[in-house]
């Protein structure tokens, strides 16, 4: 499956080195993140050494090399959020879904980040849960959203 | 050369145009602090470490400055320490400074630099932010140690692997302060692509790559590297008698500086504690005792069955021993196998003693295996093979044997055909990547896929077993294409015409129905052949190792004689696998050839050998390796002497070499280690390494290479020349009585002297396509073929522990689509099951081998029991690269199904 979208990826490119980036965002576009599959298979293709291809992809913060949750959960930390209680708010997340700040779980239900600012300054402190965005959040908001979400114990993944 | 004048810190200084401002410096005892600078790489400018300041004021990096006439450069002054110092502190901030625990204390580049600057690491630690964590030391590597903390992201090691090593194991990963020096996935460095070779380890400037437990050597001896046939020029660094640490030679053209890791980490198996160091005999026991003697034998895991000990005795009363028996087997009823590892002079004693002492021309060794297609190839062709004394390139027709391997640097063109260069002769293949680099176009002709195929301009994969075809067509579209140099094969070649004609044979449909591969591919890949001057081809067992190995070669040097390249020394280059295996054959450890390949049916020669050695010699040349075998087993040959080889285990079919050895009524193994076919022995003599002796080994380039004794002789042992000059002695013949290796040598030279000269026309071979002897049929579908695996050298690299624990396990590769048909999934346990026998091993699915094709490692040399093999009528060799098998599965587990789905995915990177 993987494997087969990798390929019909490279075939729309010509091999060369400069394409190492777009590929790499095409390929986590369409997989979510960067298996270490298919790194081998586009270091193949361009001719590079694979650990040329790591360390671009370990260098961008957009690349991951593992896995995301199926429910993103980004924790605003801009400075109107912080004043007004994001570090109270990510605790609280943290201890509801069992994951520190850039985990992801191991059954690959939640990926726990952090933002700079989501730019929804006005209704700080916010977060984002997937594509939808939390505003006015207090510590009981935040534990009524993950109530009961928080069973996922097994082997957490650092990022 | 043109000469500048600059002035460094007020000293007028005249250098090179070109160099840098830190080379001039550094030429000229001028300190200027650096760190990412190394003298064997390209200059980087990464550390800012090396900072000067120009007249001009202005502050450059003096790695990449070159040097301009009047130039006026400050090392030092308070300017430029300004720039300086707040560089080195927070490289020093992130360092693990505690020097006096560190391997690397007194060597360090960064406590050079902080004593030169004159840096406070205390109040550092105070002002700055130090990192938080200690990062996890890399271990995983058996000869060095990667520790993080210690890296100061010169980025050496980086530049190094690429541009020496050429394998780019490791790179920088990460970003900003979380970046550090990553493997592929950030993985340990003994699961990454590394091939352990060292050369980064040996260019830290600092603790972040050490040699576990390095000692320092009191003094260097010369030696070459006792493995593979490259003859890397290496400096044992000896301390108390023992190898403590093994160097390169920088100024050998062989190696220029670099070793793999067999070279640098492999020198241990000298002081195994298995080495053979007394004489021992067989004996028969009534009841079990004498266990002590056993030990080499168990620590080798070798039973010797039932009551049969051996028990260890004297040199006397060995030697005496085996006086008294060789003395019932004189002539055709013995046999010595020599050694392709032993020194040239140890050779030349034992064909000697066979020839001159026991009166026997069945004399040979394992480069019988392989080796043999070439020398039948080139001596029919009128091509020199052997031994030259001078070491000069004449560079006139025809070409010399041997070349000075610095030329490969100028090929036009490299085509390489069926050998893994980069495992088996590592240095060669760094060799042959560099000259890639300098504008050679690459051809590989190989089954499956290896290194060189990766960076090949043309890969062409015919199926196992029809190279011949697939190489003459090429030939064909030289001729056709006229692609030939006429006026070259008009003057040289006796034979043109009739070859043309054959050639036509192999039109490119036709080739390619034969072998698979595309026309075109072809077709190109001859004319980029032709185009390339000069032209080098280098070559192994994928091309000897067939029932038609010598017309294999024949096929390979019909493309050079084509394209006249066969004018350049570099031209042609068969591979030797071992150390010594083309000086073996020089000395004359064949069966047909005295030394230097002089026919020992001739009668002429026979008498000229007979007037120089002072004896009468056998008139009818001996048996080859295998035909020892079958003699033996028809109880014709009832004395073997059999020196540092293990043909119980080299040679197919296992099970018949065994059944022979066992027939046999005298064996005399003689080794530095107890092997499989010592069992079988009635007297096991204990001989010196490499290390432990003088002498010269012959290359594959045939270059002679001289070697200094570094060690006493371990124990007991004894060079091999001295057992056997000792033991002819005994059997009162004369003509031995050799004090060390130089008269030995002297001799040999003396001898090579009065041999007449020949040298010819150059000769085409027209030849016709054959299949191979064991193909494909519905039962046997798929073809196995075996690859070396770069840790694993015969029993010296299995007596190094480090070496043990790099080499991959016992596999066989198989294509998932061909798992699939045989219901195979990745890491189970198989069968191979072939025409002549079967073995069990673990399968691995990897998409890089082709359809059709397995591939099984040697390890053990296993495959050996799934061969019957033809013999290539014309050199003895048999066929042992390819043999026809169908694979089953032993029993099925639904845990592993699983796991193989994810990890057929993953292949091997």
């Amino acid at each position: 499956m993987e494997e087969e979208f990798v390929d019909r990826i490279l075939a729309s490119y010509k091999g060369e080195r400069n394409e190492l980036v777009p590929i790499l965002q095409e390929v986590q576009e369409n997989l979510g993140y960067l298996p270490e599959k298919a790194m081998i298979d586009i270091a193949r293709f361009l001719g590079v050494p694979g650990s040329h291809v790591y360390s671009v992809a370990s260098f961008y913060a957009q690349f991951r090399t593992l896995p995301l949750g199926k429910t993103r959960v980004a924790v605003c930390r801009g400075t109107a959020c912080h004043i007004r209680g994001a570090p109270l708010i990510l605790h609280e997340i943290e201890d509801a879904i069992h994951l520190k700040e850039g985990e992801t779980s191991g059954d690959l239900e939640y990926t726990l980040e952090t933002v700079a600012c989501i730019g929804c300054c006005a209704l700080a402190p916010c977060i984002k849960v997937n594509m939808d965005v939390a505003g006015d959040m207090t510590p009981e908001k935040a534990k009524e959203l993950f109530k009961g979400n928080g069973n996922s114990n097994g082997g957490n993944r650092g990022e | 050369m043109e000469r500048v004048a600059l002035i460094i810190d007020g000293q007028e200084i005249r250098t090179r145009r070109g160099a840098t401002i830190l080379e001039t410096a550094l030429e000229n005892k001028i300190y200027i602090p650096h760190l990412c600078y190394h003298p064997d790489l390209k200059p980087a400018g990464a550390c800012r470490v090396c900072l000067v300041e120009l007249d001009s004021g202005k502050i450059v990096t003096s790695c990449r400055t070159p040097v301009r006439e009047g130039m006026v450069v400050k090392t030092k002054g308070p300017e430029l320490d300004n720039v300086r110092r707040p560089v080195i502190e927070m490289i020093v901030a992130n360092h693990h400074m505690d020097c006096r625990n560190c391997l690397k204390k007194g060597q360090c580049a960064l406590q050079k630099i902080t004593a030169y600057m004159k840096i406070d690491k205390k109040g550092i630690q105070q002002d700055l932010r130090l990192p938080v964590t200690g990062l996890p030391v890399d271990d995983s590597n058996p000869f060095f140690i990667r520790d993080h903390n210690k890296c100061v992201l010169c980025g050496i090691c980086v530049r190094t692997c690429h541009e020496i090593a050429k394998v780019s194991a490791v790179d920088f990963a990460g970003r900003g302060d979380n970046s550090k020096i990553a493997a592929f996935g950030d993985r340990a460095i003994a699961a990454s692509q590394c091939v352990s070779c060292g050369e980064c380890v040996i260019r830290c400037p600092v603790g972040a790559l050490v040699l576990r437990n390095p000692e320092k050597p009191l003094q260097y001896i010369k030696s070459v590297c006792p493995y593979c046939g490259v003859g890397c020029g290496i400096h044992l660094g000896v301390r108390d008698d023992r190898i403590v640490h093994v160097r390169a030679d920088a100024a050998s053209t062989v190696n220029s500086g670099n070793l793999c890791v067999k070279g640098r980490f492999g020198i241990g198996f000298v002081h195994s504690p298995d080495r053979l160091k007394e004489p021992m005999v067989r004996v028969t026991l009534k009841q079990r005792s004498a266990p002590d003697a056993m030990r080499p034998l168990k620590n080798a895991g070798i039973r010797v069955s039932g009551s049969e000990h051996f028990r260890v005795a004297s040199w006397e009363e060995a030697l005496g021993l085996v006086a008294e028996n060789l003395k019932k087997y004189k002539r055709d009823e013995f046999a010595l196998i020599a050694s392709t590892r032993c020194t040239n002079e140890d050779d030349y004693v034992a064909q000697k003693f066979a020839r001159v002492v026991m009166g026997s021309n069945h004399i040979d060794t394992s480069a019988r295996l392989y080796y043999s297609p070439n020398i039948a190839a080139f001596r029919r062709t009128g091509k020199c093979v052997g031994f030259i004394p001078s070491q000069e390139d004449s560079g006139g027709f025809p070409g010399a044997a041997g070349h000075n391997p610095e030329q490969i640097e100028q090929a036009g063109c490299i085509l390489v055909a069926g050998a893994d260069i980069s495992r088996s002769h590592p240095v060669l293949g760094l060799k042959i990547k560099n000259s890639v680099d300098h504008g050679a176009r690459l051809l590989v002709i190989s089954p499956n896929e290896n290194d060189l195929c990766r960076i090949a301009e043309k890969w062409l994969t015919p199926y196992a077993g029809t190279e011949l075809a697939l190489i003459m067509g090429m030939c064909n579209v030289i001729v056709e294409k006229e692609l030939f140099d006429s006026a070259f094969t008009g003057m040289y070649c006796r034979n043109f015409e009739e070859f043309r004609e054959s050639a036509g044979d192999f039109s490119l449909g036709r080739v390619e129905r034969i072998t698979g591969v595309a026309r075109d591919l072809i077709e190109e890949s001859a004319r980029i052949y032709a185009a390339g001057k000069p032209a080098a081809i280098f070559w192994g067992s994928g091309i000897t190792q067939y029932a038609r190995g010598t017309d294999n070669v024949h096929a390979l040097i019909n493309l050079a004689i084509l394209t006249a390249n066969i004018k350049y020394s570099l031209a042609l280059n068969p591979l030797s696998e071992q150390s010594n295996a083309l000086g073996a054959c020089d000395m004359g450890c064949l069966p047909d050839y005295y030394l230097c390949y002089q026919p020992v049916g001739d009668r002429d020669i026979r008498e000229k050998m007979e007037s120089l050695w002072d004896c009468k010699l056998n008139p009818d040349p001996g048996l080859t390796l295998t035909e020892i075998i079958d003699a033996a087993l028809a109880e014709r040959i009832k004395a073997l002497y059999i020196i540092g080889s293990d043909p119980a285990l080299t040679v197919a079919p296992s099970k018949k070499v065994q059944a022979a050895l066992k027939k046999a009524k005298f064996i005399i193994f003689q080794d530095m280690f107890i092997n499989e076919t010592a069992k079988y022995a009635h007297v096991v003599l204990p001989a010196a390494s490499f290390a432990e002796k003088e002498g010269t080994l012959i290359n594959t380039d045939g270059k002679t290479q001289a070697m200094e004794r570094a060690l006493e002789p371990a124990g007991n042992s004894r060079p091999d020349w001295a057992i056997m000059s000792e033991l002819a002695k005994r059997m009162q013949s004369k003509g031995f009585e050799f004090g060390s290796a130089d008269d030995i040598l002297s001799e040999i030279l003396a001898v090579i002297g009065n041999l007449p000269e020949r040298i010819g026309r150059f000769k085409l071979f027209p030849l016709q396509y054959t299949p191979p002897a064991d193909t494909t049929d519905t039962d046997y579908p798929v073809i196995l073929t075996s690859e070396r695996d770069l840790y694993t050298d015969s029993v010296m690299s299995e007596k190094v522990e480090g070496m043990r624990k790099l080499r991959t396990e016992e596999y066989v590769f198989i294509n998932p689509r061909d798992a699939d048909d045989f219901d195979i999934s990745d890491g189970e346990t198989v069968r191979i099951i072939s025409r002549h026998g079967a073995i069990e091993t673990e399968a691995r699915l990897t998409g890089t081998t082709p359809s059709g094709l397995v591939v099984m490692n040697r390890e053990k040399e296993k495959i050996n029991q799934l061969l019957n093999p033809v013999l290539d009528a014309i050199s003895g060799t048999p066929e042992t690269k390819i043999c026809a098998v169908r694979l089953e599965k032993i029993r099925r587990s639904k845990k592993r199904e699983k796991r193989s789905k994810v990890s057929a995915a993953g292949g091997h990177v």
